[in-house]
C-alpha cells in the first residue's frame, strides 16, 4: 500500500503567552497528535475552543498563528517532511499542494483586490496554470459551487457579494490551484443556518468531485458528521477518541465524546401564559436615523412573567433591534411597549431608574461587556451601588451571595476578568444583571460564542435562576437547538416581521409556514446523511411545484 | 458612482470654502496688525499732505469690506496686488520664486516620497530586526536635528571638504537642467532627510496595521513571499494613510523651506517673504500668505480625494 497523503507523527505545538502582570511564557498547546489521511478522504477535527484543532490544521501548511510554534514530530505531506523543508519548500506547499479555507471569508478577502485575482492568484504563483487557465477553472468551480453569474462575479469586489457567497468564492480560492489538501477551518460556523446547508452541499460535492483530500475543523458535531469519513476528537490538544464517522456518532467510546453527542441534554417543559404579561409589545415599527426603509414591521409580543420568549431569526431579521427599542436605545416611530403594568418611554432619557433597573441586559460578547480594569467583585457590586445604595458589609455579602448563586466559588471577587474563561465571564454578566433584581433580562446570543458544552451550562443555569427569582428572558438567537432548551415562546423573526408566533410547542409542530419550515429544516443533526436528505427533499418539493 | 462624486464634489467645494476663510483671515490678521501703510511707505519725515494723498491713491480710506473685496477681486484675475518696497507687480516677482519653490520641492519630493515608502516596506518587512531598527533610529535622528544644521553639516563636509556639489544653490533661467540639479543637490538633501522620517514611519505604521488583518494570513497561506505579501495585499490597503502624510510632507517642503532657501541662499519663495516681512511690505506678505495657503489646503484636498478613490467600497457600490 502506498504510503498516505499526510502523515503527522506526534505533533506538538507551542504558544507564548502573556499572562497580566506577569513574563511571556511558553506553554504547550498541543501534545502529540497522529494521524493518516489517504488521498480524496476527508478526517473531520473536532473540539471545542483551545481543543487546538486548527492550529493543527495550520500545521498541516507549516504555519503557527500569532506566537504559535511547532516544537516538535513531524508532517510528512507528500512523502517529505515539511517541518524540515526550507522555507522555498514551505511556500511551494503553501497554495500550492495544500490551501486553506478559513471560518470568515468576508475577513480573509483583500478588501481593495477583484475576486478573481485573489481565486487565482495561488494557481498562477505556483505555476500550476496560465492566467486564462486558472480563470476558466475559477469559472468552472464558481459554477459548481452554485455561485451566480458564475461568468462576472470574479470581477467583483469582496463587498459586492454576500457571506454565503464569499465563503464559496473561499472554497474556489482553495481548490483553484488543484491542492492535494484543502484545510477547511470553520468554513460555515459564521453563516446563518439556512446559508449554512447549502454551503455545506456545495463543499460537499466540491470535494467529491475534485477528489481532494480534506481536513474539515469545526466544533459542530452535526456539520462534520455530514462531511468527513473519519473524526478526531480533541480536547486541550489531546486526542481524546479517533474513528469512523460511523463509530464516532453512534457509538462513541469515550466519556467526552459521548457528551459532545448528547449535548442539549436540557428538557424544558413549556409554561402556560399567565394573564398579566410583564412585556406587552406593540405594534412597533422602527428605522435606524437617516435611513428610508424600516427594519421592524409592525412587531406585536408578549413576554409572561418567570417566562422565556425566545425571538429567533438570522442574521438581519430585525432581533437585535428589537433589543434596541424596548432597551430604548432606538425610539420606535410607531407601536408602543407595555413593560410592568406601566407605559415605558419610546426614548431612553425619558426612562426612570425604577425602569432601568427592572429591565437588564447580557451580551453576546461577555469579554467586551466588562472594563477589563475592574475586579469582579466591582463589576457586580456597582449596580448595588447605583441601584440600592448598599455599601461596606452589606454589599460583600450581596456580591458574595450573587457568586454563590451563579456557581462561581470563592476568591472569584478579586479577579479581574482577563482571568476568567468565556463561560466563566458569562456568569459574571448573569450576576451583575440579577444584582439589579429585574424583572425581566435581555440575553442577546447568550451562548452563541461559547462552547456547546459550556453554553449548556450557561442554559441549565439561566433556567435554575429563573426559578428562584421568578424573572423573564427575552431570549434573542439564531440557534434553534437553544430555543427548544429554554423557550417557553417563540417569536421566528423574518425581515423585520414576526412569521410565525406563539407557545414552544405550537411554533414548532406542523403546518409551517414556508420560511420556518426552511429553518427548522436547515439545523444540521446529528446523524449521517441528513444533508443528502435534506438537498434530495427540497429538490423534490421544488420539482413538485 | 454618484455617491462618489458627491464625495469629491463635497471635498473640493469645502477645500475652496476654508481657502476664502483663510483669505478673510489673512486680510484681518493685516489690518489689526499696527501701523500705517503710508506712513512706513514715507517714512518719519513725511508731510501730512503727501500721507493723506498716498493713503487715498492706495484707497486706504475705504472700509475694509471694501479694501478686501477689491483684493480678492484682483487675485481672482491673477493681480496680487504691488508690492510697496519695489512699486513692482507682485504676480510678476513671485512667479519666477513659487517656480523655484515648486522645483526645489519637486525633486525634493521625487526622492523622498518612494525612498520613504520604500525604507517604511523594508522595515516592515524586516519588523524588529536590525534593519527596522536601524531604519528608524537613522530617521528619527535626521528628523531630530534642527534642520539648518543639518544644512550647514552637510556643506561644510559634501561642498567645502569633498568639493562635489556648490553650497549656495543660486541658480537662474540661463542653467539647464543638470546644472541646476546640481545647484539644488545639498538642499534636496537635507529636506529629504527633514521629511524621511515623518513618512517612512507612517508607512511602517499603516502597514503594520494591514498585516494584523486576516487576509495577509490568507495571502501568506498560498505561499507568497513576504515582499509580495507586504506589496500586493498589505500596501493597497495602507495607501489613505500614507497619502495623507504623503501630502503634508509635500505641503511642508513648499511652504516650510524657509529656513532651508535661508541657509542655501536659494532664490524661493520662503526668501522673498522673509525679506519683505521685514520691510513690512504688507500686500506681499498677504499675498505670498494666501499662495502657500492654497498650496497646503490644495495637497489636503488631493490626499482626501485620494483616500476616497482608493476605498473599493466608495468605488464600487453594491
Amino acid at each position: 500500500m502506498s504510503d498516505p497523503l499526510v502523515k503527522v507523527r506526534d505533533l506538538k505545538i507551542g504558544a507564548t503567552v502573556y499572562p497580566p502582570g506577569e513574563k511571556p511564557k511558553e506553554i504547550e498547546i498541543v501534545h502529540g497528535v497522529d494521524f493518516d489521511l489517504k488521498k480524496g478522504e476527508v478526517l473531520g477535527l473536532i473540539g471545542e475552543s483551545g481543543a487546538g484543532k486548527s492550529t493543527i490544521g495550520l500545521a498541516t501548511m507549516a504555519y503557527g498563528r500569532g506566537g504559535v510554534e511547532i516544537t516538535g514530530g513531524e508532517v510528512w505531506v507528500n512523502g517529505r517532511d515539511i517541518l524540515q523543508s526550507g522555507l522555498r519548500d514551505v511556500r511551494r506547499l503553501r497554495g500550492g499542494e495544500v490551501t486553506y479555507v478559513s471560518q470568515s471569508a468576508a475577513a480573509s478577502f483583500n478588501p481593495a483586490k477583484k475576486i478573481m485575482e485573489q481565486v487565482t492568484e495561488a494557481a498562477i504563483r505556483h505555476n500550476k496554470f496560465s492566467r486564462r487557465e486558472a480563470e476558466s477553472r475559477a469559472v468552472d468551480l464558481f459554477t459548481r459551487l452554485g455561485l451566480p453569474n458564475p461568468e462576472t462575479i470574479g470581477n467583483r469586489y469582496p463587498h459586492q457579494v454576500s457571506g454565503g457567497q464569499l465563503q464559496r468564492c473561499m472554497t474556489a480560492l482553495a481548490l483553484c490551484p488543484e491542492p492535494d489538501l484543502v484545510v477547511f477551518d470553520e468554513p460555515t460556523t459564521a453563516l446563518d443556518v439556512t446559508t449554512q446547508i447549502d454551503v455545506l452541499a456545495a463543499i460537499k460535492e466540491a470535494i467529491r468531485d475534485t477528489g481532494v483530500a480534506a481536513l474539515y475543523i469545526t466544533h459542530d458535531l452535526a456539520v462534520v458528521a455530514q462531511v468527513s469519513d473519519h473524526i478526531m476528537v480533541l480536547r486541550m490538544g489531546d486526542m481524546v477518541e479517533y474513528g469512523t464517522t460511523d463509530q464516532i456518532i453512534n457509538a462513541p467510546k469515550e466519556d467526552y465524546t459521548r457528551a459532545l453527542v448528547s449535548v442539549r441534554s436540557i428538557k424544558h417543559v413549556e409554561k402556560p401564559p399567565t394573564p398579566e404579561p410583564v412585556l406587552s409589545v406593540r405594534n412597533i415599527t422602527a428605522r435606524y436615523a437617516g435611513t428610508r426603509f424600516d427594519v421592524l414591521h409592525d412587531v406585536t409580543v408578549d413576554l409572561h412573567p418567570g417566562q422565556t420568549l425566545a425571538i429567533v431569526g438570522e442574521s438581519g431579521s430585525g432581533k437585535s433591534t428589537l433589543a434596541r427599542v424596548i432597551t430604548g436605545l432606538l425610539p420606535p416611530r410607531e407601536g408602543r411597549i407595555d413593560f410592568a403594568g406601566r407605559s415605558l418611554s419610546p426614548d431612553l432619557a425619558g426612562r426612570s431608574r425604577e425602569d432601568l433597573r427592572e429591565l437588564q441586559m447580557i451580551y453576546q460578547m461577555a469579554d467586551v461587556a466588562m472594563n477589563p480594569r475592574q475586579t469582579v467583585g466591582t463589576i457586580i457590586g456597582r449596580p448595588l451601588e447605583f441601584y440600592f445604595g448598599l455599601k461596606g458589609r452589606e454589599k460583600q455579602k450581596r456580591i458574595q451571595e450573587l457568586l454563590d448563586a451563579i456557581e462561581l466559588g470563592d476568591g472569584f471577587q478579586d479577579r479581574y476578568p482577563a482571568e476568567l474563561s468565556g463561560g466563566q465571564k458569562q456568569r459574571v454578566c448573569i450576576a451583575r444583571a440579577l444584582a439589579a433584581k429585574p424583572k425581566m433580562i435581555i440575553c442577546d446570543e447568550v451562548t452563541s460564542a461559547l462552547d456547546p458544552l459550556v453554553a449548556d451550562g450557561i442554559l441549565k443555569l439561566l433556567l435554575n435562576l429563573q426559578k428562584i427569582e421568578d424573572v423573564a428572558y427575552l431570549f434573542i438567537t439564531h440557534d434553534l437547538a437553544t430555543v427548544r432548551a429554554i423557550a417557553d415562546s417563540i417569536a421566528v423573526m423574518y425581515q423585520g416581521r414576526v412569521q410565525r408566533y406563539g407557545g414552544k410547542t405550537e411554533v414548532l409542530s406542523p403546518p409551517f409556514d414556508d420560511y420556518t419550515d426552511l429553518l427548522l429544516s436547515s439545523v444540521p443533526e446529528m446523524k449521517l446523511g441528513w444533508l443528502e436528505e435534506v438537498i434530495a427533499h427540497r429538490k423534490m418539493e421544488s420539482a413538485g411545484h | 458612482m454618484s455617491q462618489i462624486l458627491k464625495l469629491l464634489a463635497q471635498r473640493i467645494a469645502l477645500s475652496l470654502l476654508l481657502l476664502f476663510l483663510v483669505s478673510i483671515l489673512i486680510f484681518a490678521g493685516t489690518i489689526i496688525l499696527p501701523g500705517d501703510v503710508a506712513q512706513s511707505i514715507l517714512g518719519q519725515s513725511a508731510t501730512p499732505e503727501a500721507l493723506a494723498n498716498l493713503r487715498a491713491e492706495l484707497g486706504l480710506n475705504d472700509p475694509p469690506l471694501t479694501r478686501y473685496f477689491a483684493w480678492l477681486g484682483g487675485i481672482l484675475q491673477g493681480d496680487l496686488g504691488t508690492a510697496l518696497t519695489s512699486g513692482q507687480s507682485i504676480a510678476d516677482a513671485i512667479g519666477t520664486r513659487l517656480g523655484n519653490t515648486f522645483f526645489l520641492a519637486f525633486w525634493a519630493a521625487l526622492v523622498a516620497v518612494p525612498l520613504a515608502i520604500f525604507l517604511g516596506l523594508l522595515a516592515v518587512r524586516y519588523r524588529d530586526r536590525w534593519p527596522d531598527k536601524l531604519i528608524s533610529a537613522v530617521t528619527l535622528t535626521s528628523i531630530s536635528i534642527p534642520e539648518f544644521l543639518i544644512g550647514y553639516v552637510l556643506m561644510y563636509f559634501i561642498s567645502v571638504r569633498l568639493g562635489w556639489f556648490p553650497s549656495v544653490a543660486m541658480i537662474n533661467d540661463g542653467m539647464n537642467l543638470g546644472q541646476k540639479l546640481n545647484a539644488i543637490a545639498l538642499p534636496v538633501m537635507v529636506l529629504t532627510l527633514v521629511v524621511l522620517a515623518h513618512m517612512m514611519r507612517m508607512t511602517r505604521a499603516a502597514i503594520l496595521n494591514v498585516m494584523q488583518s486576516a487576509y495577509i494570513e490568507t495571502a501568506e497561506l498560498k505561499g507568497l513571499s513576504g515582499f509580495d505579501v507586504i506589496r500586493k495585499h498589505a500596501f493597497p490597503n495602507a495607501i489613505a494613510p500614507i497619502v495623507n502624510v504623503v501630502m503634508l510632507n509635500l505641503a511642508y517642503l513648499v511652504v516650510g523651506v524657509v529656513v532651508i532657501e535661508v541657509v542655501f541662499v536659494y532664490p524661493g519663495m520662503g526668501q522673498y517673504l522673509v525679506d519683505h516681512v521685514s520691510k513690512r511690505d504688507v500686500p506681499v506678505v498677504q499675498a505670498c500668505g494666501l499662495i502657500f495657503a492654497a498650496v497646503y489646503i490644495g495637497l489636503n484636498m488631493i490626499a482626501d480625494v485620494v483616500s476616497i478613490l482608493t476605498n473599493p467600497r466608495l468605488r464600487h457600490p453594491k
